[in-house]
Parts: C-alpha cells; sequence; structure tokens
C-alpha cells in the first residue's frame, strides 16, 4: 500500500515535468521555424527578440546574488556564530519573515520606496565613477534601472539563502569547531577553517535556490522596470534590459498568433537556463565529494 | 619544548554549578600524567582548563591559578588564542577537518600562525609530523587524499601529527582512545610512551589498565555525589597509586569496587 503510493507520486512528479517539457516544446517551436520578418519588423527573428531577454535574465539575477550571496553568509554566520542566543532567535524569525512577503509587495516597494530613495545615490556614482563602463551616464531621472531591480531581487532571495546557510552553519560539528579552537584558532579562523568548508556544498543549494528564484521572478521585475529590448552592461541609465518572465507577463495579454508561441519559446529558454544552473551546482557538489565531511 | 603545569586551588565553575573544587598539582616536564576517575569527577574539566578550551562552553569560568613555566594561563592580559597554541588538545573522537587533505590537515595549526611557508619547509614538517605520530609509513602515499578516508586509529594519529606540528610546550589528550579497537589503542600508546621525551602529556582515560601502562604519575578524581564538585582525592606516582594507594577510595577505585 504505502509502496504503491509513493510510486505513484514519484510517477506523477515526472508526468507533470514531461507534459510541462513538451508543451513548452510543442507551442514554441512555430516560433523557431517562422520566417523571420513575421516575428519582429526589423527582421531580426526569434533570436534577435529573444538575445537581449536571455541577457537580461542573467544579468539582473547575477547582479542580485553578487549582492545577496556575501550579505546572506555574513547575516547566516552571525546567526548561527556569533550573536548571543536571544538575539539569534530573533534575528532568525526576521528573516523568515522577509520570506513571506508576496512578491508584489516587494515591486511596490521597489517602485515607491526603493527607486526614489536610490536616485540621489545613482546621480552622485554617475557623477564620480561615471569612468567606469557599469556606471556610464546618463543617470535616470526616475531611478528604475536594472541595478534598482537586482537590489529589489537581492532583498527577496536574501531570506532563502540566510536561512539555509544558517541550517548548513549549525550542523557543522562541534568536534571540527574544537579541533581548530584547540589549534589556537580565533573565532574567524574557526569560521574559515571548520564551518565554510563543511558548509560550502550546502551554500552551493542555497544559491542556487536563490538564483533560481532571482531567474524566474516576474512581478517585482515588470513593476519596476520599464522595459526595452537591449543589451546593455550600464547598471543606472534609463534604458534597461528586461527579463525572460517579466516580458511574458507584459506581453502575453496583447499577444496573438506568432507572438504565443515567441513568448512560450523564451518560457522554453528559462527552463534550460534554469536546469543549467541547477546542473552546474550539481556538479561543483560532486566534484570534491570525497572532502564533503559526508563520510 | 617541555615545560611545568601548576595548578594551584582552581575552582571551575559552569555558570554557578561548581564542577571542579581545589585542585592543586604540579606536573613535571617529560611526563606522562594520568587522570583518573568516575564519570562526572571534572577529570576532562580540568583538562580543559589546562588550555582555556572550557571556555568554548558559555558560563565557563575558573578562580585560581594556571601556570606553565610560571606564567599564569589566567593572568590579565593573556589571550586563550595564544594559550592554544602552546598548549595541544587531543580528542576523544578523532576528528581531522573532512574538507582537508592529509596533508592540510598537518599543517593547518601552522598555517594559522604562518601563512606564508615555503612548500619545501611545509613538506618537511608534514614528514616530520607524520613520523612523529607513526603515520607517515601508512599514509606518504596518498597525503592529498581526503583525511576522513582513514581508520579510526590513523585519524587519531592524524590528529596528534596535526597537534604536535606546531610545537606545543604541552599535549592534553582526553579520552584518545575511547572509540578506537584495541590494535589502534596500542599503537597510540607506544606513540604516547615516544611522545613523552618530547612534551608533558596530560592524558584522561578511563581504562585503568591504559593509565598504569603510559602513565608516569596518576591523579584520582571522585565526587561525593551527583550535583557536588569533582575533588583531587590522590595524587601520586602510578605505581604507588595503583599498588600501594594511600586513601581507601582510590583503592576501592582502582580495584574496581565502584566506580
Amino acid at each position: 500500500m504505502f509502496s504503491t503510493s509513493a510510486l505513484v507520486a514519484g510517477v506523477a512528479i515526472l508526468v507533470v515535468l514531461a507534459a510541462v517539457a513538451i508543451f513548452l516544446v510543442a507551442e514554441s517551436l512555430p516560433a523557431f521555424l517562422a520566417n523571420p520578418a513575421d516575428i519582429s519588423s526589423d527582421g531580426s527573428g526569434f533570436w534577435g527578440l529573444v538575445g537581449p531577454l536571455v541577457f537580461g535574465t542573467i544579468w539582473a539575477a547575477a547582479l542580485a546574488l553578487l549582492i545577496s550571496l556575501p550579505l546572506s553568509i555574513g547575516i547566516a554566520l552571525f546567526i548561527s556564530h556569533i550573536a548571543p542566543r536571544k538575539l539569534a532567535q530573533g534575528l532568525g524569525y526576521i528573516i523568515d519573515l522577509l520570506a513571506a512577503v508576496p512578491s508584489v509587495v516587494f515591486g511596490l516597494w521597489g517602485i515607491t520606496v526603493l527607486a526614489p530613495a536610490v536616485q540621489p545615490f545613482f546621480v552622485w556614482l554617475v557623477d564620480n565613477l561615471g569612468w567606469i563602463p557599469f556606471f556610464a551616464g546618463p543617470v535616470s531621472g526616475t531611478g528604475r534601472t536594472v541595478l534598482t531591480v537586482a537590489i529589489v531581487l537581492a532583498v527577496m532571495i536574501l531570506p532563502i539563502i540566510t536561512a539555509i546557510a544558517r541550517e548548513v552553519f549549525l550542523q557543522t560539528p562541534r568536534l571540527h569547531e574544537e579541533a581548530a579552537l584547540a589549534l589556537g584558532a580565533t573565532r574567524w579562523e574557526m569560521i574559515q577553517m571548520a564551518v565554510l568548508p563543511f558548509g560550502r556544498p550546502g551554500l552551493i543549494s542555497a544559491t542556487m535556490l536563490g538564483l533560481g528564484r532571482a531567474l524566474g521572478e516576474t512581478m517585482a521585475v515588470a513593476m519596476v522596470l520599464s522595459p526595452s529590448v537591449i543589451i546593455s552592461f550600464a547598471l543606472l541609465q534609463s534604458q534597461n534590459p528586461t527579463t525572460i518572465a517579466a516580458n511574458i507577463a507584459l506581453n502575453f495579454p496583447e499577444a496573438s498568433g506568432i507572438g504565443v508561441n515567441v513568448l512560450i519559446g523564451t518560457g522554453l529558454l528559462l527552463f534550460i537556463i534554469t536546469l543549467i544552473v541547477n546542473s552546474i551546482a550539481r556538479v561543483a557538489i560532486n566534484r570534491r565529494k570525497a572532502f564533503s565531511g559526508a563520510n | 619544548m617541555s615545560k611545568r603545569i601548576e595548578i594551584n586551588d582552581l575552582n571551575v565553575y559552569y555558570s554557578n554549578f561548581l564542577a571542579v573544587e581545589g585542585v592543586s598539582l604540579t606536573i613535571e616536564p617529560r611526563t606522562v600524567t594520568a587522570f583518573i576517575g568516575p564519570s562526572g569527577c571534572g577529570k576532562s574539566t580540568l583538562l580543559r582548563t589546562i588550555n582555556r578550551m572550557h571556555e568554548v562552553i558559555p558560563g565557563a569560568r575558573v578562580e585560581g591559578e594556571v601556570l606553565i613555566d610560571g606564567q599564569d594561563l589566567y593572568g590579565p592580559g593573556i589571550d586563550p588564542v595564544v594559550v592554544r597554541r602552546q598548549v595541544g588538545m587531543v580528542f576523544q573522537r578523532p576528528n581531522p577537518f573532512p574538507t582537508m587533505s592529509i596533508r592540510d590537515n598537518v599543517i593547518a595549526g601552522v598555517k594559522l600562525n604562518n601563512r606564508k611557508m615555503s612548500k619545501s619547509d611545509a613538506d618537511n614538517l608534514v614528514e616530520q609530523s607524520l613520523q612523529g605520530a607513526n603515520l607517515w609509513n601508512e599514509v606518504k602515499d596518498r597525503l592529498d587524499k581526503p583525511g576522513s578516508g582513514l581508520s579510526g586509529g590513523q585519524q587519531q594519529r592524524l590528529c596528534i601529527a596535526r597537534a604536535i606540528a606546531v610545537s606545543p610546550d604541552v599535549l592534553l589528550m582526553d579520552e584518545p582512545c575511547s572509540a578506537l579497537d584495541p590494535i589502534s589503542t596500542l599503537a597510540i600508546e607506544d606513540l604516547i610512551g615516544e611522545l613523552k621525551n618530547e612534551f608533558t602529556i596530560v592524558i584522561v582515560t578511563h581504562n585503568m589498565q591504559q593509565a598504569s601502562r603510559v602513565s608516569d604519575r596518576t591523579a584520582f578524581f571522585n565526587i561525593s555525589g551527583t550535583g557536588e564538585p569533582g575533588k583531587l582525592i590522590e595524587f601520586d606516582d602510578t605505581t604507588t597509586i595503583f599498588e600501594n594507594p594511600h586513601v581507601q577510595s582510590t583503592e576501592d577505585y582502582i580495584s574496581g569496587r565502584f566506580g
């Protein structure tokens, strides 16, 4: 009885996954095969439209991760190894609470609070560090740029990464921590010798979960960014690349004919990108399995 | 290097709980001293005060003095980190760093002090320390393999190699053989006999045969009941303790009448 229901559950997940994959492939095939002129007026075709979207998706997610990862590790270490127990507990609850905020709310916050707040800072960046291509002008007047989006995404993925990192750090065997301390390690050296290496596989998983959410995030990006289909590394200008998910959400209601197929095709690409990210994580974890501490 | 340890009228507390009361003893350089006694008598706690590892537990504190060659480990301005670099420790369960190779495990402590060590210096130190721990011949062909792949006894000798690689003055061992089989135990006991030529060794053990085999001096600790502090009952040459103890409770313990 139990083994049958377990088998059914196992098969069900495969069926659902297959159904989604078949839907994506079947519906996006027309977009791959269509005449480029039918897809966009300038004749650049599917890839001309989708290339910037793929770039924007990865770019925004990578920026978010760059902001979020060091912060998350710092917070997790503070909670697990530095803060007094009461403070750590309170902080843990607050982080979990942050994870429960819906992304629409983060989007609203991004538009109404964050964008105006960071705009003067963006102006300063362009004025003083404008020679770095990332900070090249002209600066956006609204503050609604890809960097703002990245900050919103970073805040969104922060709780996921922090929560997992904290759990992983807390599981460092006391024996290993004491081994480091008994060798005369300071607390920070103990963290470097015992806690971080032990938590490395878990940290990679946490990062990938965060990255997965950042890649697929729709509402916050769609709300904050006024999209344009470009490839640009400039962080502070008013023209910004948008992401696949946000593009689908914004354009699907008005799409018709081949346009629908194109949007579904971009969805297929997002699916593939996420798959690749997960595979890379798995490879990274397996590569040093013997040193993982699991044996 | 090898140094004398003097413990003067030491009380150890965990918050308000007095775990060890009024211990005074002197441990000579280049000797092996065994701490024996029933569970909960504070012998491990006392051992940990010699390198301030008990401070890992919040609320732990001491009153009294622990002197190593006359220097008080609990004096003002003494950093526990510095103390632990002079007083090495081997734990009950082997604890090599699982994320490091055998080689990196050996030099882990040295790297804390001296990050830029030349490769040849490091190689020499690795060989010397592993030789010192009687492990070199077994692992010399797989120094870059993880330390967690070794057997329990080998892992424990790896931990000893790691502890002696930093050339400490004193080596503390907290029941180093309790998780090992008899053959591995014998290997560690032989090793202790060799190591005492260079280090002052203090070993906590539940195995009285082990205490009588490896140690020169033996300290017997006891508690009068649960919640009572542990006390030093008798401290003498190992042969005296085991053959002709002066205190009745020592004799009861070593002859197996209680504990």
